[in-house]
């Protein structure tokens, strides 16, 4: 337990820690996986997440690390032939089968004799939960030795913002607009993979935000740590899609923690173990007053009844992953 | 061709691609002012000091802090910490315990031994002082750093001025003060003691000295017009407080009335009931919010017994120690007007605590000075009408305490020895204001602020051990880590972290981080993440 420092443990670094109790982000020599020179746009989470989930598994493996991804924006904006910020091996797959590929790529280094060398699968909220949901699934019940890492950025930003099964009720997307008796994504649908991955009653499953750094490389390095199929499925806003300034992507990110809308708990072998606490609990409103995509609820007078049912939908997840401690 | 099959280009790396060029506004790093440096009257930067004292390197931080103030352990004591009520973690939780920081570095320094590095060369020029009270040994000190020869004449038997002979030992103990003195003594400063300047243009012509700096204090007490009888005993508080340092105890009674309503007032009744009255009872003609005594002050003296008498003047003392007092009433704008209703207190003595003048003999004759209410005029470079005559502290028109006096000395040093070669010193232009909208408070988790310990209450009234204890290094380690550093960077990689283009490039340990503007988008998450406002966005010019 880290004793009272100047700034807690909630900054990235700490000059007073030794450099062993530091985050992967702090280390001056960290591998920057995704380089600059990346096309995403100003502020994006997804990139953020990406290096922070694939620097700490880079520690984590001694660099002895092979990543599959998914199209989307990951891939696009990363990815741009024959350029490439990706600065470990990586490679492009489909859209809908990057688990099956990283299962083969898995297969390929055991029959190579290379043990050491770890895989990971990761992708955005479309190519997993929607997409590439029939691939992950068989990953998971075969039980293969890959960390898949879903960057959820609730809809597909890379083609126009059109709604996915990760979408939340009420937000404006392309395909769900804010018209009609029921404005934006209808409320009762979608699917929470985190839970549907618990019950294939796999070794480890995790949520994490990029507001939360440390949380998230303890995350990713434990993962790393154990053998099987992994799940770790990471909250990263999207400005462009959630029409939220540039410089509030961290804030977001910890509003719908510290809300209770995007609750970071683990889960072993199906059973949830551990909970991240909410340190200071605000209403959803809070969180849902930067985004663009919300904006339909504020209007004039205020759509109190949705707002209520996402509170709701916040209170609910207190309860089940016991977020106030 | 060795490409493999359908690859036609090589693979290059998204450096190629300055995304920089995206950019509408650009992050800047930048100091901005922290509110308890703005507020030291000494000018100390105390969020420097702080920052080694986090780390524990405690002698890093005292070096920081006495780079402004020669007296740490008695600025921990007798300040009354402007710097604590401007603090931005008041709006959190409470202030920063800057001055109890302060006072465990300077006392760690008394215990350790520490010294002032001598100055690197002798600029051959002679520095007059005159008086060895707060202000004049400020002035000392940094004039002699500056290489100027500096000798200090003091009319006192000792130095140390209102430190000694106003403010009581239970508040600053004498070997505190007498370390710290002699600590600049052995800079090489000259001290000349029980001798009093009665020209000062004839002493400046008989030691050859191209400067002077008045700093005689405020010693004269204030009288009040009362009616008394022969054999009334009636006193004055700069007398009662002088006395306690020399041999011969005051003789107060027991029972003693102290007339005043400043910070001496309680000074002299706490006295009083340590040297064993049995009612000390203050008596000021206003209400206790228009009380200029400090607060704290108010509640030491009200814990040990002091009783306050509120809105009352004093009309008359008979000789057998009867006082006749009017109740007041304050009027419409606040100021005590007579009631009418009189009643009688006894008294074995009554201390008049009405503030101070100061004795100005020593200008006599000196011409060109301005002088207005009993104070020297003085320009913004310190320097009285009379060119190479600087004053400071109490003589000067100001607030009236030991840290406006040791500021007034750093200040005059430094005009002082710009003068000496034909310069004028220019202060480096302040940074803006760090304000409290400026921090992320996300990222300093909660703690309240570690109180000193005080000592017992049987033992302050009646012996003259200090009052206020000091902190140990564990506490005084935590308290310095509650320092939100507002507005400076104290590297906590946040920037550098959260930066999704990478372009924010980390140096060494204490060399901060610099932006890499190639890939910079602007995007502005290091400005709203960096906990304490050490970033700024300005608009790209082109």
């Amino acid at each position: 337990m880290i004793k009272f420092y100047q700034t807690g443990t909630f900054t990235v670094g700490n000059r007073l820690l030794a450099e062993d109790q530091r985050s992967v982000q702090a280390d001056m020599h960290r591998t920057n996986s995704l380089n600059s020179g990346h096309r995403a746009c100003q502020g994006c989470g997804e990139a953020l997440g990406a290096r922070y989930a694939i620097d700490a598994a880079m520690v984590a493996t001694g660099n002895q690390l092979i990543a599959v991804n998914a199209t989307g924006c990951l891939e696009v904006f990363s990815t741009p032939y024959p350029e490439t910020s990706w600065q470990i091996p990586w490679i492009h797959s489909l859209f809908g089968n990057a688990a099956a590929v990283a299962t083969g790529v898995a297969a390929a280094q055991r029959a190579l004799g290379r043990n050491n060398v770890r895989v990971i699968a990761q992708g955005g909220d479309g190519g997993t939960t929607d997409i590439g949901f029939g691939c992950l699934s068989g990953m998971f019940e075969r039980n293969d030795d890959v960390l898949y890492i879903c960057y959820d950025n609730e809809a597909y930003m890379n083609t126009g913002v059109q709604r996915s099964s990760a979408t939340p009720p009420a937000a404006r997307t392309a395909t769900t607009p804010a018209v009609g008796p029921s404005p934006g994504n209808v409320f009762g649908t979608g699917k929470y993979v985190p839970r549907i991955a618990m019950a294939h009653r796999i070794s480890y499953v995790a949520t994490a935000s990029v507001s939360n750094l440390r949380d998230l490389e303890r995350k990713v390095k434990y993962a790393m740590g154990i053998h099987g199929a992994r799940y770790i499925h990471i909250f990263v806003p999207c400005p462009l899609g959630w029409g939220s300034a540039s410089e509030d992507t961290i804030k977001i990110a910890r509003l719908a923690v510290e809300t209770g809308l995007f609750p970071l708990f683990e889960a072993q072998d199906g059973e949830v173990t551990a909970s991240t606490p909410i340190r200071h609990k605000v209403p959803v409103t809070e969180y849902l007053k930067l985004q663009k995509r919300y904006a339909h609820l504020f209007g004039n007078p205020p759509d109190v009844g949705r707002i209520a049912r996402i509170q709701m939908m916040a209170d609910r997840n207190i309860d089940e992953f016991g977020l106030l401690q | 061709m060795d490409k493999p099959y359908a690859i036609t280009l090589d693979v290059g790396s998204s450096l190629a691609n300055k995304t920089g060029a995206w950019r509408t506004k650009r992050p800047v790093y930048l100091d901005r002012l922290p509110p308890c440096n703005n507020a030291c009257p000494a000018g100390e930067n105390i969020q420097g000091w702080l920052y080694h004292a986090e780390s524990g390197d405690y002698e890093a931080a005292w070096r920081a802090l006495t780079e402004d103030n020669p007296l740490p352990a008695i600025m921990g004591r007798v300040c009354y910490h402007p710097c604590e009520s401007s603090c931005n973690r008041g709006k959190v939780d409470e202030p920063v315990g800057i001055n109890s920081v302060e006072r465990f570095l300077g006392d760690e320094a008394l215990k350790r031994g520490w010294k002032f590095y001598p100055p690197k060369t002798e600029s051959g020029k002679r520095v007059l002082i005159v008086g060895a009270g707060p202000s004049g040994l400020s002035a000392a000190y940094h004039l002699r750093r500056f290489g100027h020869s500096v000798k200090i004449v003091e009319a006192g038997p000792l130095a140390g001025g209102m430190m000694r002979f106003g403010i009581p030992k239970y508040r600053l103990p004498r070997d505190v003060l007498d370390g710290e003195v002699q600590r600049i003594l052995d800079l090489g400063v000259e001290l000349e003691l029980n001798c009093k300047v009665s020209n000062i243009l004839d002493t400046m012509k008989a030691g050859h000295f191209d400067a002077a700096f008045l700093a005689v204090g405020a010693h004269i007490a204030k009288r009040a017009y009362i009616p008394a009888g022969e054999a009334a005993h009636m006193l004055d508080a700069v007398s009662v407080l002088r006395s306690m340092e020399g041999e011969e105890k005051p003789m107060l009674g027991r029972r003693v009335v102290v007339y005043g309503g400043g910070n001496t007032a309680p000074d002299v009744a706490r006295t009083a009931k340590r040297l064993g009255a049995i009612e000390a009872i203050i008596v000021y003609r206003r209400t206790r919010e228009k009380m200029p005594a400090h607060d704290f002050e108010i509640e030491e003296a009200l814990q040990e017994g002091v009783l306050i008498k509120w809105l009352s003047t004093i009309k008359n003392m008979a000789n057998e120690g009867t006082l006749t007092v009017e109740t007041m009433a304050l009027d419409a704008t606040g100021f005590p007007q007579p009631t009418g209703e009189f009643e009688t207190l006894e008294a074995d003595s009554l201390v008049l605590a009405l503030g101070q003048d100061v004795d100005l003999s020593l200008l006599d004759g000196v011409p060109a000075l301005d002088i207005k209410d009993g104070a020297v005029q003085v320009g913004r470079n310190m320097m009285t009408g009379h060119a190479g005559i600087f004053a400071g502290g109490d003589m000067v028109p100001s607030e009236r305490t030991v840290t406006v006096g040791v500021g007034h000395g750093k200040k005059a040093a430094r005009h002082i020895d710009a003068w000496l070669s034909g310069n004028t010193y220019a202060p480096a232009p302040k940074h803006e204001l760090a304000t409290f909208d400026m921090l992320n408070l996300w990222y300093f988790s909660d703690a309240p602020k570690t109180m000193r310990p005080l000592l017992e209450l049987a033992r302050r009234t009646s012996t003259f051990e200090e009052v206020v204890g000091g902190l140990t290094e564990d506490n005084a380690l935590f308290e310095a880590r509650r320092c939100l550093s507002c507005g400076n960077c104290f590297e906590c990689d946040n920037c550098y972290g959260m930066c999704p283009d990478n372009a924010v490039i980390k140096l060494e340990p204490g060399k901060r981080f610099e932006f890499n503007f190639d890939y910079c988008k602007g995007c502005g998450i290091c400005v709203s993440e960096c906990p304490c406002g050490a970033i700024k966005m300005v608009p790209e010019t082109n």
